[in-house]
C-alpha cells in the first residue's frame, strides 16, 4: 500500500481556498490493535477528506478512543496503516515484537498536524491559560514567542476566554477549561482536529458552550474527527458518521442519510437507545 | 549555668572547626545524592527495560547496605583497588551513594504522581520525551517531591556524623575529642546537640516555607 491516493496540499489549493476535488487528510487502512490478548480494533478502515467532520459513534468499549488515539499515535497500532495529511507514518519492530514509530521527527510532524482535545481537558496546571496555548508553537515549533502570544490571544478571544488568559486552569469551570484546551489544540496550526468525548466530563449546563465552539470550527471547514455521545452534534453538525461495534466499522456514511435511514439493526438500536 | 556559659566560650571555636566539615560533607553528599538519584529515577521511568532493571537493582543493593558499611568500604577497601581517597572525599562519595536510592525513589514517586493525561497532552502536540519531562512533568513533580526531599536533607545533616567514623574531623568527632580531653561530657555534648539543632531547625523552617509557597502558586 502506498500513499499515492493522497494529493500534495499545494496541488489542492485553489484561489478561493476550496479545492475542486476531495483532499484526503486522514486515511486509516486495516488497523489492528490489541491490549494483551484482547483485540480492540479488528481491522478498521476509513478516510476523512478536508472539511469532513466525522462523528465516531459506538457503545462503550467499542474502541472509539483507541481508534482516535492511534491516529495521534498515543497508542501504537499493531498492524495497518495510518496516513496523516499524506504522510504514511513509518513503523519499526521493537525487540519485544511490538511496533513503534520509526522516525521521531516524522512523529512530531504528524502529531503537530493532528491536534487532540481530551475528555478530561488535560491542561497543564502549572501554566496560565496563555502559557498553555503558546507551549506547542513556542517549544515544539519554535516560532517567535511574540507572534505566538499575539496569535494565542486571538485564539482565546475566539473561544471567549480573552479575559481569562492570565488565570491558571484550576480557577476555570470545566467548560472554560475545555475551550482553552481547544485553543491550545488550534495553536500549532493543525490540519485535523481530534476530539475524544470533549463534553462527557462536563456538567450538562456547560456542554452547550463547548459544542458551540466546535460547531463554529466545523463551519470554518475544518477537518475534525469527533468521538461523541452527543447525538445532536453527530446528526446535525457532523458531515459523516462512523459507527463502531466491537472493534469493527458496522456502518458509515453521510450523517444525514445514516440517521434518516440506518442500514444496520445495531445502528438503528443505537440511535433509539440514545434518544430515550 | 554560669559554668556552662564560660566553658562554652572556650569550647565553641574548637567545635565550630568541626561544623565546617559537617556542612561541607552534608552539602556535597546531598548534591551527589541528588544527581545520582535523578539519574536512577530517569532510568526507572524511561520505559527502557534494561535501564529500569539496572536502576532497580542498584537501588535495592545500595539500600540494603548500612551507610556506615558503605563508608568503610570506600575508605578502607577502595585503596586495595588503587583508589585512595581522603577521608572527606570518601565521606562525601559514601554518603552520596548511600542516600541516592532514597533520592531516586522520592523523584520517581514525584514523576509517577503526575497524571498520565498530562504527559499525553504534551506528547500529542509533538513533544519528545526530554521536553515532556522538562516542560510538563518535572515542574509538577517538584511540588510532590519537595517535602520528602527537604526532610532527606535534614536526615543527611544528622547522618553526616557517620563521617567521623572514618576520621573526618566533623562536629561530632570534635565533640568526642573535646569530651575525652576535658571530661566535661555534659557541657560538650549539650553544645554539640544544640549546634546540630541550630543547623537543622532553619532547614526545616526553610522547607515548610518553600512548601507553602509552592502550594500557593
Ligand atoms: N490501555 C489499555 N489497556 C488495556 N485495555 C484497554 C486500554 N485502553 C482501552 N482498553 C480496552 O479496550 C476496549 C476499548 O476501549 P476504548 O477506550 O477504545 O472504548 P471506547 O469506545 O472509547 O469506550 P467509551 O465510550 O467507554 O470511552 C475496552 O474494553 C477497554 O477496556
Ligand atoms: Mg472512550
Amino acid at each position: 500500500m502506498t500513499a499515492t491516493h493522497a494529493l500534495p496540499p499545494q496541488a489542492a489549493a485553489t484561489r478561493n481556498g476550496t479545492p475542486p476535488w476531495p483532499v484526503e487528510k486522514i486515511a486509516v487502512l486495516d488497523l489492528h490493535k490489541s491490549f494483551g490478548s484482547i483485540e480492540v480494533l479488528k481491522g478498521i478502515s476509513f478516510t476523512a477528506n478536508q472539511g469532513d467532520v466525522v462523528a465516531i459513534l459506538g457503545s462503550s468499549g467499542s474502541g472509539k478512543s483507541t481508534l482516535l488515539r492511534c491516529v495521534n499515535f498515543l497508542e501504537t497500532p499493531d498492524a495497518g496503516e495510518i496516513i496523516v495529511c499524506g504522510e504514511n507514518v513509518r513503523m519499526r519492530r521493537r525487540r519485544d515484537g511490538r511496533q513503534a514509530p520509526a522516525d521521531p521527527a516524522q512523529l512530531t510532524r504528524v502529531r503537530t498536524r493532528a491536534s487532540m482535545v481530551f475528555q478530561s481537558f488535560n491542561l497543564w496546571p502549572h501554566m496560565t491559560i496563555l502559557e498553555n496555548v503558546i507551549e506547542a508553537p513556542v517549544h515544539v515549533q519554535r516560532r517567535p514567542r511574540k507572534d505566538c502570544i499575539e496569535e494565542a490571544e486571538a485564539l482565546l478571544d475566539k473561544v471567549g476566554l480573552a479575559a481569562k488568559r492570565h488565570e491558571y486552569p484550576a480557577v476555570l469551570s470545566g467548560g472554560q477549561q475545555q475551550r482553552a484546551a481547544i485553543a491550545r489544540a488550534l495553536a500549532s496550526h493543525p490540519e485535523v482536529l481530534l476530539f475524544d468525548e470533549p463534553t462527557s466530563a462536563l456538567d450538562p449546563e456547560l456542554v452547550g458552550e463547548v459544542l458551540k465552539v466546535m460547531r463554529a470550527l466545523a463551519e470554518e471547514g475544518r477537518t475534525m474527527l469527533v468521538v461523541t455521545h452527543e447525538m445532536g452534534f453527530a446528526r446535525h453538525v457532523s458531515t459523516r458518521s462512523l459507527f463502531l461495534h466491537q472493534g469493527r466499522v458496522e456502518e458509515e456514511g453521510a450523517s444525514a442519510e445514516m440517521f434518516a435511514h440506518p442500514r444496520t439493526d445495531r445502528f438503528r438500536q443505537f440511535i433509539q437507545r440514545s434518544q430515550s | 549555668m554560669e559554668k556552662f556559659f564560660s566553658q562554652s566560650q572556650e569550647y565553641l571555636p574548637f567545635l565550630f572547626q568541626g561544623v565546617t566539615y559537617t556542612i561541607l560533607v552534608m552539602l556535597c553528599a546531598f548534591a551527589l545524592a541528588t544527581g545520582l538519584g535523578l539519574i536512577l529515577a530517569f532510568m526507572r521511568v524511561s520505559g527502557i527495560v534494561p535501564l529500569a532493571w539496572v536502576a532497580r537493582t542498584v537501588i535495592v543493593v545500595v539500600r540494603g547496605i548500612p551507610g556506615l558499611v558503605t563508608l568503610y568500604y570506600i575508605y578502607f577497601v577502595f585503596p586495595d583497588f588503587g583508589i585512595a581517597l581522603t577521608a572527606v572525599q570518601a565521606a562525601i562519595i559514601g554518603l552520596g551513594i548511600a542516600y541516592s536510592p532514597y533520592m531516586a525513589e522520592i523523584f520517581r514517586a514525584g514523576i509517577e504522581a503526575i497524571d498520565r493525561g498530562q504527559t499525553e497532552a504534551a506528547l500529542s502536540i509533538g513533544m519528545h520525551w526530554g521536553l515532556v519531562m522538562r516542560r510538563v512533568v518535572l515542574p509538577q513533580a517538584v511540588r510532590v517531591a519537595l517535602p520528602p526531599y527537604g526532610s532527606t536533607m535534614v536526615m543527611l545533616l544528622k547522618d553526616s556524623s557517620l563521617a567521623s567514623t572514618i576520621t573526618v574531623a566533623d562536629l561530632s568527632l570534635q565533640g568526642k575529642l573535646l569530651a575525652s580531653s576535658t571530661f566535661e561530657n555534659t557541657t560538650v555534648f549539650t553544645l554539640v546537640a544544640l549546634i546540630y539543632l541550630a543547623m537543622s531547625l532553619p532547614l526545616t523552617a526553610f522547607n515548610s516555607w518553600l512548601e507553602r509557597k509552592l502550594r500557593r502558586s
